[in-house]
């Protein structure tokens, strides 16, 4: 739907014109755009493997730093999803960086104040209540904005600013200003950490799960395009895609496997079970991490809502032609309070993610992360004018904002200077989308 | 037309203002089924505000509908589709950015049993409709964006026709088409017309619609100027229906009509 594919070609059989590699985007049906986002990302981790010390000797693509990357880019990523659809029906969302600090601060209080003298300290069902607590106090900020936008007709920059300004403060002025800590140990899985990961064993299996959901959607869209006697894909294709997909989770896993933990942890996990520590160390894979996980299971529902239901449909549609969507019998402002709603609660669990990374809440927690937020879901492919943009594309907007900034930490550059940078590759990522769609028409 | 029975649609001295201005003033239509009525006049003569009110875009601030004789309560697009009426309109009102089947359905998605969309099965019955309008179509996984006039146009009539209408508002359906494309839906017209079902067209080109119509009702300053049947009329006399308000013998005068005649 909101790809961009290659122009069908007028017979039903599909044709064999043009180059080897237009009749292989043709026949595989990728889209031509992600495939150059991949290609962009692939050029930065090189160059900074590159220039952190040499192909081989390089600090970028070790495992350390991949594992971390993708643990820091996990909560950007949760919102820049929702982001999406905020922007795609030609809204914009300025408060997610408030709402996070925010609902981050009242989680905090929830589990460090509150609950500990009504169910005592470290009641396993601590996380859960604050947690829930969050992403109730989250859907509900963000559908109260999505009211006022779609009810009371007053422009979403207008709102959200308020929005910023207003959630930013209160996180401040529920307590004062203080830090919140520490967090609940189950909580502060949601974070990451040597414990907040899943270790080698359940990453294997959750690779293994994911191979399997790929080849079963590619056999079962065969099977639904079959059923109505659609053109098909070449079976060529159909096992080039199977196997791209099922080799890239493998290899993320076997990524994410190599990390250890570091030794003093591993020191400490050892003689909390008992285990004698051997001459050469012990070396404990962490693998996938928690927040990481909770990311690419949001990032997968997101993109089920979507591109499968019919709310999804709906965004699309209004955000081509919101006069159109109402005529069809859309019930376009309750759409637009949903997707807000929606914004508000994933808010909720970057924010849980973050100040469980930090184990702390701070009322300056996610200060600038709606531009980030917004950057990744536009250098994704998000356009601001509305109707395009889609899920991965976000998520890998976000993966690449936090490798520029990973890989210049790692060759030391001044702050003001990553921002600069980050500013400039914002304006060019979108400049060359803009070259892009102009030749695609 | 036999004026005995009952007819499909009525508008009855419906009126609506906004801010002071009256776009439609005390204006009264009917419909038959089977039945081509063209609406005519100036632009801003209120023809598509007083169809919109059919059509449930807008709220009329007076006057009745009644459908088959029957008064209904019409105050938003999904109400009006209740009633099968379909409405295209001048704009075509197409999401530009989703495919031909997401328009056919839009609002209306056909789901699978889990709640999903049901994408195959929605894009097997649009190739089945847009087959039968327009049998060079083919482009069904573009945005529509990318289709030309006339296949806009045919996605737009496609919609309106897939969910059995038995009212077709058109609003200038021919304006934005070449000529072979203007023939194209004028046949389609036809076509529907011997399924029995009722349609309006609107336009303020007498020549697109005279042939095709019926019946004419024209409008101008959001009066009815008058009705007449277009085998007692020449187009002149329409003309002069139009832009004078001048009622010629054979048709009916309305309450727009000019008064020193």
């Amino acid at each position: 739907m909101a790809k961009t594919t290659i122009a069908a070609p007028s017979s039903s059989v599909r044709q064999t014109q043009g180059t080897a590699l237009q009749r292989f985007l043709q026949a595989t049906e990728i889209d031509t755009r992600l495939l150059g986002m991949i290609g962009a990302l692939l050029i930065i981790w090189l160059g900074f493997q590159l220039t952190t010390g040499g192909l081989f000797g390089g600090l970028f693509l070790t495992p350390r730093n991949l594992w971390n990357l993708t643990v820091q880019a996990a909560s950007v990523s949760v919102m820049a999803t929702g982001m999406v659809l905020v922007i795609v029906t030609r809204n914009i969302d300025l408060s997610v960086g408030s709402i996070l600090g925010f609902v981050g601060m009242i989680m905090a209080i929830t589990q460090a104040k509150i609950l500990p003298p009504l169910i005592g300290f470290d009641n396993p069902a601590t996380w859960i209540i604050a947690l829930a607590v969050g992403i109730a106090l989250g859907t509900a900020i963000g559908a109260f904005q999505g009211m006022i936008i779609a009810f009371l007709n007053v422009p979403a920059f207008i709102v959200t600013l308020g929005g910023l300004l207003v959630w930013r403060a209160g996180a401040f002025l529920v307590i004062s200003g203080a830090t919140v800590a520490p967090m609940d140990t189950k909580f502060r899985l949601m974070g990451g950490g040597a414990e907040g990961s899943i270790g080698a064993t359940a990453s294997w299996i959750v690779g293994v799960l994911a191979c399997l959901v790929i080849v079963a959607s590619i056999i079962n869209s065969r099977k639904q395009r079959k059923r109505f006697g659609f053109p098909l894909r070449p079976m060529w294709a159909e096992y080039f895609l199977s196997t791209v997909g099922c080799v890239t989770v493998m290899i993320a896993v076997w990524v994410l496997n190599s990390y250890y933990m570091p030794v003093n942890l591993a020191k400490k996990y050892a003689e909390a079970n008992n285990i004698p520590w051997p001459e050469g160390g012990l070396q404990i894979p962490l693998g996938i991490a928690i927040p990481v996980l909770m990311a690419v299971g949001i990032a997968i529902a997101m993109s089920f809502l979507t591109t499968r239901t019919r709310f999804g449909r709906y965004v699309f549609a209004i955000g081509g032609n919101p006069e159109a969507a109402e005529l069809a019998g859309i019930k376009t402002r309750w759409v637009t309070v949903r997707i807000f709603a929606l914004m508000g609660a994933l808010c909720a669990i970057a924010a849980a993610i973050s100040t469980a990374r930090l184990n702390a809440a701070t009322n300056a927690q996610g200060t600038l992360d709606e531009l980030y937020t917004i950057a990744a879901a536009v250098i994704g492919g998000t356009s601001l004018a509305g109707g395009m943009g889609t899920i991965s594309g976000a998520v890998l907007g976000a993966i690449v904002m936090q490798s520029l900034q990973s890989g210049m930490v790692l060759l030391r550059i001044d702050t003001p200077l990553q921002s600069i940078v980050i500013g400039i590759v914002l304006v060019m990522a979108v400049w060359l989308d803009t070259v892009y769609r102009g030749r695609a028409k | 037309m036999t004026e005995q029975r009952t007819p499909l649609v009525e508008m009855k001295n419906i009126s609506i203002s906004f801010g002071g201005i009256h776009a439609v003033d005390n204006a009264s239509i009917d419909l038959y089924p089977g039945e081509v009525v063209a609406l005519l006049g100036h632009n801003g003569a209120g023809k598509s505000t007083l169809i919109k009110i059919l059509s449930g875009a807008y709220k009329r601030d007076a006057g009745e509908i009644l459908i088959n004789g029957e008064p209904v309560h019409i105050s938003n697009p999904r109400d009006a589709k209740g009633y099968g009426i379909e409405t295209i309109y001048q704009t075509l009102a197409v999401a530009d950015n989703v495919d031909a089947a997401a328009n056919l359905y839009l609002g209306r998605e056909l789901r699978t049993p889990w709640g999903t969309l049901d994408d195959v099965a929605m894009e097997a019955k649009a190739r089945e409709v847009m087959g039968r309008l327009n049998p060079n179509f083919r482009r069904f996984k573009e945005p529509v964006k990318a289709l030309s006039g006339g296949q806009r146009q045919s996605v737009a009539i496609a919609r309106a026709i897939l969910f059995d209408a038995r009212i077709l508002i058109m609003d200038e359906p021919t304006a934005a088409l070449g000529p072979q494309e203007t023939a194209q839906v004028g046949e389609l017209i036809k076509q529907l017309k011997r399924e029995g079902i009722g349609i309006f067209l609107i336009s303020h080109d007498i020549h697109d619609v005279f042939d095709l119509a019926d019946r004419v009702s024209v409008m101008k300053n959001g009066q009815v100027v008058g009705h007449a049947r277009t085998e007692d009329v020449t187009k002149d006399e329409v003309l002069g229906m139009i832009i004078l308000g001048k009622v010629p013998p054979k048709a009916i005068a309305g309450p727009g009509a000019m008064q020193s005649a």
